[in-house]
Order: structure tokens, then C-alpha cells, then sequence
């Protein structure tokens, strides 16, 4: 077995990286899951996990008609993703059904345009990585769109942080006191999609929404203030990545399923375990001990 | 006809109607208030109060009539800050991870740059605001922890720091102890004196009578409006409350 090869826990870590693919992966994959945990402590104080899911899936259209028109899939993807939440927006307004119910029969119906055109284009798009993701066989031109969008994102973020964080939590005060809720809407909408479309190369269309809310979750369970939020969000889902990455190459796994499972435990870890808010309140437990 | 000075008031809606997707939720409502009064907003659940505020301060657009704030548009007074809202408790999620202060120096963002950075002068408007709601000794206590008294006395102080000069308040006796009722009576007072204007929604008459000099009761448009003693009538009560009596809404004391 490949794994016998590996003698002592130091060359379990170190050998991985003598590959040129492997290092790649655990810098581009902590650099996405740096900002989509940044991004997924608004999302999940918004109250906005179903977007996420929403926005996600219903970028795989416009994914695939950017590569089949050699466009920067980015900008396909960005499109579709701000226009699925239009025509939710559009629909919602002028029918009886209910949001939860629009936004699952937009984003399907994205999604299913994009498996279409997946099986009518037959250009050299690789439906696995784009459904499952592929940070192994990241391109020299993705990286670099990645790592734009990903600063872009991060910029926006860190400049309206503030704002964002009071949008979410009152929007009709920012409005009173004469802030831009409107742009602030469609600003977190944007970081949203732009963050689907770099997150969807480490995990996929699928299972990006996981890395979009879970490190928002996991932090929301071990603190009470906003800024720590933020910042274990992000060092979760950094952590989750290249423990992904580790163990898929290990024990030759699907790598957007391992990071996000690994994500998963760590969620789990503090439902059960923390301080405060976990099943069984470590806090507690100790304070008994004593 | 003498010609109104429109300076005088604070809040002038004149004929203001709000619907949502073409359903009417006020309709023909007018409210004057000036410098220094209180007026109570009375009226069932759904009967506007909640859209009444929302046009005020400009979080729902109106379909018709006119809204002046001190004389100028409602855009003009949120870049002023005029308006400050404190919103029922249960308008806010208490678990959102926010301190006391954090939320109290939200009041001062408006007139912050755009990274909301505060200056001195902020830090020392926040400290006084929480002070007077006596909460000092909570600065750093997230929102989730307190009572719902205490976190009433957070968002009147984040309107407080706001220094704005009309406060619109949603409830603001509902599920709170009695030291918090004492403490925003004698707050009321103090506003006041400093000239603010206060429109508060409530369900309970006696706080009507105690505080308000003037009361506006709604149902979708208005049922009557003006001096407390005036128009809090049995009567009107029950218009308003679509022909209930006020006997079987407060018993028969009130």
C-alpha cells in the first residue's frame, strides 16, 4: 500500500509536498476557503444559506457557455449567478408562490440548463471537475482568475465589513441613518457569486454551498463577537482545506469531498464540544472537575 | 388662509399612502408633530403602525402624498440623521453576536467616514448614551445575554447616541421590567425637555394616557387624531379596534 511508504508523520506531511500539484492545490484551496469563510459569516447571519445553494447552482450554465465561447469562465459564471437571483427576486414579486419554492425551481432549472448544454456542447469540458471540483488540476489561467477575484472579494469585504455586518443585523437602521441598503444588497450578492465561482474549483457546483455557510457555522457555535467570527470562520475553513487535501492524497479520496467533510467534523466537533453553545458545554464539564 | 410654516414641524406627512405590490396598507394618513411632543400610535395588528414608521424613515417607499422632516425631504433627514428607530424586541435577532457597545455605536455610523472608523467624539457619544440607559457595567455583554429590558435600553441608547431629533419607537414597553418602564418614562421626560419629537406604537392605553400629548389611532387610514384627552375616547378606541369595546380590550378601569 501506497501508504505503508510513508515511515514517519513528518514525511506524511512534507513528501506531499515535493509535488508541484499538490502544493498548488494547498495554496489555491486556503486562498478560497480563506474567502468563502470570510464570506460565510454574513451568509449565515443573513439567513441566506438557500441562496448560497441557489447562486451556486445556478452558475453551471453560464460556466459551461464561457468555455465553450472561450471566455473567462468567471465572467459566465458571475452572470448567471447574479441572474438566477434576479429572476428570483422577479418571480417572488410577481407571483403568489412562496421564496423558499421560487428559489428551488430557479436554481434546478439553471442548473439543469447547465447539464444540457454539458451533454449538446461536447467541447472539451470536463463535467466531473465542474461538478465535483478539481483543485489537483487547477490551470496556470485559473489560478490567476482565482486569485484576482478572490482579492476582490476580500478587499470589498474588508472595506464594507462593518456596513455589512449592520446590514445584516438591522437593515432598517442603516437605511434611517441614510447607509445604502440597496447596494449593500446587491454588494453581498456579488461577493456571493464571486465566491461560488472561485469555490466551486476546490469542491465543486455541488458542494460549494458547504464551504459557503458550514465555517460560518462552526464559528457562530464558539463566540459572541462578530470580529472572532470572522476569524475562525476563516482559519476553520483554511484548516478544513488542507486537512482535505492531506487525507485525500493519503488515502486516494474525492479532494472536494474531503475538504468538505472535513469541514463537516469540525462543525460536528463543536456542536458537541463548545464552550458555550455545545451539546455538552466543555465549560461546564470542567467548572465540575474542579 | 394663513400659510403654514412648514419649519414649524418636525414630522409633516400630508395624505401618505404605502402599498405593498398593489396591496393598500395605509392610505390618506397625515401626522403633524412638533418640536417637544409625544404621540402615541394606536392601532390592531396590522392596521399600519409598523408601515407608518417604515415610511417615515424611508424603508418603504409611498405611493402618493408627501412626507416633509423639519421641512426637507425623508433622504435628507436619514443623511442628517434625524430620525433614530428603536425597533420591538422582537424585530432583532437577540443571538446575532454583537456586543452592547457595538450596537449602541451603530448609531454613530451614519455620520462616520465609509469605513466606519469612530473618532473620539463617537467613543465619548456612545459612553454617555449608555450611561444614561444605565447600562455601563454591560459595555462588552453580548445582546443574547441580556433581559429583554436591558436590550430595550441598548437600541434607546444606539438612538440616543444617534442624536437624532425624532424618535420612532415600536413598542416600547412590551416585555420589559418595571426598573426599564421607570427608566424610559423619565427618559421620555428628559427628550422632551431637550425639544425631541417621540412617536411611540403601544398596545397598552395606560401609557397612552400617561404619555402622550397627542395620540394618532389608525386602521389603515386614520381613525382620529389629536389632543389625548380629546380624541382617546371610547368611541374612537372602538373604531379602531374594528368595533371591539374598549371594556373588553383593557377592562373596564381603562
Amino acid at each position: 500500500m501506497e501508504l505503508c511508504s510513508f515511515l514517519t508523520l513528518d514525511s506524511l506531511i512534507t513528501d506531499p509536498l515535493t509535488h508541484d500539484f499538490m502544493r498548488k492545490a494547498l495554496l489555491m484551496s486556503s486562498l478560497v476557503a480563506a474567502v468563502c469563510g470570510f464570506l460565510s459569516s454574513y451568509l449565515t447571519l443573513k439567513g441566506w444559506a438557500l441562496m448560497g445553494d441557489a447562486v451556486s447552482h445556478s452558475v453551471m450554465p453560464g460556466v459551461v457557455v464561457a468555455y465553450a465561447l472561450g471566455l473567462p469562465f468567471s465572467l459566465g459564471a458571475f452572470i448567471f449567478g447574479v441572474g438566477s437571483v434576479a429572476l428570483i427576486g422577479f418571480i417572488k414579486q410577481k407571483s403568489r408562490v412562496k421564496e423558499d419554492t421560487v428559489i428551488g425551481l430557479v436554481f434546478t432549472g439553471f442548473f439543469a440548463l447547465g447539464i444540457v448544454l454539458v451533454s449538446k456542447i461536447k467541447s472539451n469540458i470536463d463535467l466531473h471537475s465542474i461538478l465535483f471540483g478539481s483543485p489537483l488540476g487547477i490551470s496556470l489561467s485559473d489560478v490567476k482568475q482565482t486569485i484576482f477575484i478572490s482579492f476582490l472579494v476580500v478587499i470589498l469585504l474588508l472595506i464594507f465589513r462593518k456596513d455589512l455586518m449592520l446590514y445584516c443585523f438591522d437593515p432598517r437602521h442603516a437605511k434611517t441613518v441614510g447607509i445604502n441598503v440597496f447596494f449593500l444588497h446587491y454588494l453581498l450578492l456579488t461577493c456571493l457569486s464571486l465566491a461560488a465561482v472561485v469555490g466551486l474549483q476546490s469542491v465543486g457546483i455541488i458542494l460549494v454551498v458547504a464551504m459557503l455557510i458550514t465555517p460560518g457555522a462552526t464559528a457562530y457555535l464558539l463566540t459572541d463577537k462578530f470580529d472572532n467570527m470572522t476569524v475562525i470562520s476563516v482559519l476553520s475553513a483554511i484548516i478544513s482545506s488542507l486537512i482535505g487535501i492531506y487525507v485525500s492524497f493519503w488515502f486516494d479520496l474525492e479532494t472536494g469531498g474531503s475538504i468538505v467533510l472535513a469541514q463537516t467534523f469540525i462543525f460536528l466537533f463543536a456542536f458537541l464540544f463548545a464552550p458555550r453553545y455545545g451539546i455538552f458545554k466543555l465549560k461546564k464539564l470542567f467548572a465540575g472537575y474542579k | 388662509m394663513e400659510s403654514i410654516n412648514y419649519q414649524n414641524f418636525r414630522i409633516d406627512a400630508e395624505n401618505i399612502c404605502v402599498d405593498y405590490n398593489g396591496k393598500v396598507a395605509l392610505y390618506d394618513a397625515n401626522l403633524r408633530l412638533k418640536p417637544g411632543q409625544i404621540c402615541g400610535l394606536v392601532g390592531m395588528n396590522g392596521a399600519g403602525k409598523t408601515t407608518f414608521f417604515n415610511a417615515l424613515t424611508g424603508f418603504v417607499n409611498i405611493s402618493k402624498g408627501k412626507i416633509r422632516i423639519n421641512g426637507e425631504s425623508v433622504r435628507s433627514a436619514q443623511k442628517d440623521q434625524t430620525i433614530a428607530y428603536v425597533p420591538q424586541n422582537e424585530g432583532i435577532d437577540s443571538q446575532f453576536p454583537i456586543s452592547v457597545w457595538d450596537v449602541v455605536m451603530m448609531g454613530r455610523y451614519g455620520s462616520m467616514n465609509i469605513f466606519r472608523c469612530p473618532r473620539e467624539s463617537d467613543v465619548q457619544a456612545v459612553k454617555d448614551a449608555i450611561e444614561r440607559v444605565d447600562l455601563t457595567d454591560h459595555l462588552s455583554t453580548p445582546i443574547g445575554n441580556l433581559s429583554g429590558g436591558q436590550r430595550k435600553r441598548t437600541f434607546l441608547a444606539r438612538a440616543i447616541a444617534q442624536r437624532a431629533s425624532i424618535l420612532l419607537l415600536d413598542e416600547p414597553f412590551s416585555g420589559v421590567d418595571i426598573r426599564t418602564e421607570k427608566l424610559i418614562s423619565e427618559l421620555f421626560i428628559q427628550f422632551k425637555n431637550e425639544g425631541k419629537t417621540i412617536l411611540l406604537s403601544t398596545h397598552d392605553m395606560i401609557h397612552v394616557r400617561e404619555f402622550c400629548d397627542l395620540v394618532l389611532l389608525i386602521n389603515k387610514t386614520v381613525v382620529a387624531y389629536g389632543e389625548t384627552s380629546e380624541v382617546f375616547t371610547p368611541e374612537n378606541i372602538t373604531t379602531t379596534f374594528g368595533g371591539i369595546s374598549p371594556d373588553f380590550l383593557f377592562g373596564p378601569e381603562s
